[in-house]
């Protein structure tokens, strides 16, 4: 006979009402989480897994409730029978010792998840205080204990930071600490690395793995990454609109996946391994009706050869305040003698992590922002000219050609105007065309993204992520621009509708002629669109090859963890977390020679093949940079 | 922390000034002044002594100097008739309506208008706050539409109306009559303990009536605030920890929605002060509202500048106190950081 499960989920069904809606969010899912062991959740956004998280932690919001069913929790602590924490109530003395103590949660977003009026300390404390019998000085060093083993480089100090003081990773570790304070029987993780950086993401995944090792408690891990499944689960339960898909062993189903929609979950993915040319396949297939409306020819009609934007060693410094009380200053430098250059038809990718300048360049590229030094050259067929010494009707005619596709898609379009008035206004502001031909152009640019004529009296609100991020498309293509900016336009999306998005990208492409400035900190992404890749760290770019060279024979060091830190859904290509432990990667001091780059030095960029260029120190000797190549 | 302080006494020194000339020259603006249009109703009459005098108190206090010199003798930069003495020495100059300094004038008044206006300020946080949390942790409950309700008609009732009101009834069932701020017996009198009895029950009508507006207005924003934090991550996470329900809004999301609050204190008793002025007509009471409307109708200027000038640095101070407290309160402000 096999154990009792911790955890053990029979038939749970949970009803949301709103609006004088009702419907199943959960509906009959039955699931086990053995001790020790981990149980990932997968699904798209909406399909009812981290309502099936709230259900188990009673912290539904009000409008939903569990309608039938039983969570048998069966805690290893206590002799009596196992619990059954859906017949609780959500309120109950009872139901609170549980949560918290025996139940633990961490959450998607680190940086809201967190009081800010409150220290990391304050906070994590509290969590041990409500369910221990301690006083606040056992309570600190508790705290300080934990600190320590999650990770923070000065446990003593963590108590006293607040938590906007932290970068993100850390934040996720407070969250961390706060969860296991208490040594729970079961952690909850709701998406606990989506709002992180690839390498952070690593570190983070390695962390749990190691607390689960250490302290023998199981894990619920909810994503929507199967690349994080793939490296941290030991049992998968996939999920659709509120039901169970399909369920088993990681190897089972990632070797064999049996349910269509699972097998089409990871057909929309993108990975590495992926056969030059072969195209995602979207959950949920949108045709565009027309690509390219009369006017435009199908086949580019630019050259390849020629070079539409050329970034010439720019760069751009921020000097920020301390604070309020201080005076002290500091210099930020956001972008540091960067130049790129993007051929005609072509994707350039900027590849690198919050903060590493890649949306302070794309500014400067759209002449949102002006550099401090180096120039930008724009040709639009008729000779380069310096996008910031334009003016008057030239400077209108670039703004025209260069246009942006923005991350989030819910608040970069304007709410209180229609699709219409969305894809017109561009035009109203450049006086093309008479009111009938811009109502003509918006029903042709909603074709070519594949949204339905009827759209154009609608307001953003009614439409999904994925639509909206198309409604964004259109308006950028509305003024014909020849050269787009998009930053990290899928990455607020849901896996199924981020291939939807990206395929329409590359068919837009083609058809049309455009080039591509595409902006992301997903490495597979890029790795999908993009010709040439650009390695942006610390304002600099490190390395820049094209796509294949850059994935198979990546040089610079940092480029190599960013590579390695990128959850993989194939159980072959499993993260190498050993490697990935040390923090250093992301701070140039601490590269290795030839690599690293002192402060005040900026280094210079050697060319390695005909495509491929890597950043080394100034005074890095000839033959080390044979070495390197 | 100092340098920051002697930062805003400086920005502080400034608007101060400039809110000074303000006042002067917009009290200069209609033609003429108290003593010119007293001097020609005089003349009409043909008391020819008494215009004299007041020829003699337009020469006293330097009315006939250019509109810029008097405005700097005002302030006390500039010597006048009676060498430097202006607001900066602490002459606050004298009003001709009451033929008495103006200190006599404003006296007792000024202190029991911030008397007033502080019970008001702590009667409408008291009793706004709680229902504003039953508001918003009941949001569509029945409690919350009838909290919302008695919200919406507070905020419609013309207060001078409810002022006039309550003096007929409360006159008429309890026999108290509510005009002033004590017993007619007691005025001019020391202050002593049945004054300050008297005081206190001559108090809560008006603060009632005058706070009415400003509960119900508290009421929705608070709720509104609160409501927008409850929907917040960081709640969750305090619930997820298990933490007892009133703690848990307590200490996060009640501590946020305050915010908004602590800055508008600055805004708060210049408000309260202007804005009671109806009441106070209503009621009789011997506020500076009341004083400060004849001394503008009369254009007397040393008044009216003076109590202008006294709201405005009310209200520079008050802008100091609420930055300190939100300094003090959230972390953010104080070390800056905060995206």
């Amino acid at each position: 006979m096999t154990p009792m499960p911790l955890l053990s989920i029979r038939n749970l069904a949970v009803q949301i009402t709103a609006d004088q809606r009702s419907f199943r969010a959960v509906d009959g899912l039955s699931l086990d989480v053995p001790r020790g062991k981990t149980v990932a959740i997968v699904g798209e956004s909406g399909s009812g897994k981290s309502v099936t998280a709230q259900a188990i932690m009673r912290i539904l919001p009000k409008v939903g409730r569990i309608a039938g069913g039983s969570i048998l929790f069966d805690d290893p602590r206590d002799r009596h029978p196992p619990l059954d924490i859906a017949a609780l109530d959500a309120g109950s003395e009872r139901m609170r010792q549980l949560r918290g103590g025996r139940l633990a949660m961490i959450f998607q977003e680190p940086m809201t998840s967190l009081s800010p009026l409150h220290t990391v300390g304050d906070q994590v404390t509290e969590a041990l205080k409500i369910h221990a019998e301690v006083k606040e000085n056992e309570a600190k060093e508790r705290a300080i204990e934990v600190f320590e083993r999650v990770g923070f480089p000065d446990p003593k100090r963590a108590l006293v930071t607040y938590p906007f003081e932290l970068s993100g990773g850390l934040r996720q570790r407070a969250m961390i600490a706060m969860a296991l304070i208490t040594k729970p029987a079961l952690l909850i993780a709701d998406e606990p690395t989506t709002a992180l950086d690839v390498t952070t993401q690593a570190q983070i995944l390695d962390l749990i793995r190691e607390l689960q090792a250490d302290t023998g408690m199981a894990v619920l891990l909810i994503t929507h990454d199967l690349g994080v499944v793939a490296n941290m689960a030991d049992d998968v339960v996939v999920m659709y609109r509120g039901r169970m898909m399909e369920a088993g062993s990681r190897e089972d189903l990632f070797r064999r996946p049996e349910h269509p929609y699972l097998k089409a979950l990871m057909r929309a993915v993108p990975r590495f391994a992926m056969k030059p040319g072969e195209r995602l396949t979207p959950l949920r297939e949108v045709k565009s009706a027309a690509l390219a409306p009369g006017g435009r020819p199908v086949a580019p009609v630019c050259p390849t050869e020629r070079v539409v934007l050329q970034v010439e060693n720019v760069s751009k410094e921020y000097t920020l305040r301390a604070g309020w009380f201080s005076g002290t200053k500091r210099v930020i430098r956001a972008v540091n003698d960067v130049s790129l250059s993007l051929s005609c038809g072509r994707t350039l990718g900027l590849v690198g992590e919050s903060g590493c300048g890649k949306t302070t360049l794309s500014k400067i590229v759209s002449r949102a922002l002006t550099p401090d030094r180096g120039r930008v050259l724009f040709d639009a067929g008729s000779g380069p000219q310096d996008v910031h010494a334009l003016s008057g009707e030239a400077l209108t005619r670039y703004r025209r050609t260069v246009q942006f596709v923005f991350q989030d898609p819910f608040s970069s379009l304007n709410p209180r105007m229609t699709v219409y008035d969305i894809l017109t206004e561009p035009m109203k502001i450049h006086g093309i065309g008479t009111s009938d031909e811009r109502f003509e152009k918006a029903k042709a640019l909603l074709d070519m993204v594949g949204l339905d004529r009827g759209s154009l009296r609608r307001y953003p609100h009614s439409f999904s992520g994925g639509q909206r991020q198309r409604v964004g498309i259109a308006r950028a293509l509305a003024l014909e621009p020849e050269v787009l900016l998009c930053d990290e336009p899928v990455s607020a999306l849901d896996v199924s509708v981020q291939a939807q998005v990206l395929n329409l990208l590359k068919d837009l492409q083609k058809a049309l002629g455009l080039s591509y400035v595409f902006v992301s900190h997903n490495l597979a992404v890029v790795d999908y669109v993009a010709d040439t890749i650009a390695v942006m760290c610390r304002g600099h770019i490190v390395e820049e090859a094209s796509a294949d060279t850059l994935f198979r024979d990546p040089v610079h060091p940092y480029t190599r963890a960013l590579l390695a830190a990128v959850p993989d859904p194939d159980l072959d290509r499993p993260l190498d977390f050993l490697k990935l432990r040390n923090d250093r990667f992301s701070n140039p001091d601490a590269w290795p020679e030839p690599y690293r780059l002192v402060e005040g030095d900026s280094g210079r960029m050697t060319a390695l093949g005909p495509d491929h260029k890597v950043r080394l120190m100034s005074e890095a000797a000839p033959e080390i940079e044979d070495k390197a190549a | 922390m100092i340098g920051f302080l002697v930062r805003r006494a400086g920005t502080m020194a400034v608007t101060t000034l400039i809110i000074s000339a303000l006042v002067f020259f917009i009290i200069k603006l209609p033609p003429g002044d108290f003593l010119t249009n007293q001097i020609a109703e005089l003349r009409s009459q043909g008391e020819a002594a008494s215009a004299a005098k007041a020829e003699f108190l337009i020469r006293q206090y330097g009315l006939d100097l250019p509109v810029w010199q008097q405005y700097l003798v005002w302030i006390g930069v500039w010597p006048g008739p009676n060498g430097f003495s202006g607001l900066l020495q602490g002459d606050w100059g004298w009003s001709f309506e009451y033929d008495r300094p103006v200190t006599e004038v404003v006296g007792d008044a000024l202190w029991l208008t911030l008397l007033i206006n502080l019970v008001v300020v702590i009667f409408v946080h008291v009793v706004s706050i709680p229902i504003a949390i039953y508001s918003a942790t009941r949001q569509y409950s029945v409690g919350d539409y009838i909290a919302t309700f008695i919200g919406y008609i507070g905020l419609a009732t013309p207060s001078f109306l409810l002022a006039l009101i309550l003096l007929y009834y409360t006159n008429r069932w309890f026999g108290i009559s509510i005009g002033g701020l004590y017993d007619a017996k007691y005025s001019g009198q020391p202050w002593t303990w049945p004054k300050i009895q008297s005081l206190m029950s001559h108090l809560i009508v008006p603060t009632l009536v005058i706070g009415l507006g400003g509960t119900a207005a508290m009421i929705r924003r608070m709720r509104a605030n609160l409501l927008d934090e409850l929907g917040k991550q960081y709640y969750v996470t305090a619930k997820a920890k298990g933490l007892p329900p009133t703690r848990a809004l307590l200490k996060y999301p009640f501590r946020m929605s305050l915010n908004p609050f602590i800055a508008d204190i600055g805004n708060l008793l210049p408000h309260l002060i202007s804005g009671s002025v109806l009441v106070s007509l209503v009621l009789s009471l011997p506020t500076v509202g009341p004083i400060l409307l004849a001394a503008l109708k009369s254009q007397d200027q040393f008044l009216a500048g003076f109590i202008l000038m006294f709201v405005a640095i009310l209200t520079v101070v008050g802008m100091l106190i609420s930055d300190l407290l939100l300094a003090m309160l959230d972390p953010r402000i104080r070390l800056g950081g905060g995206k």
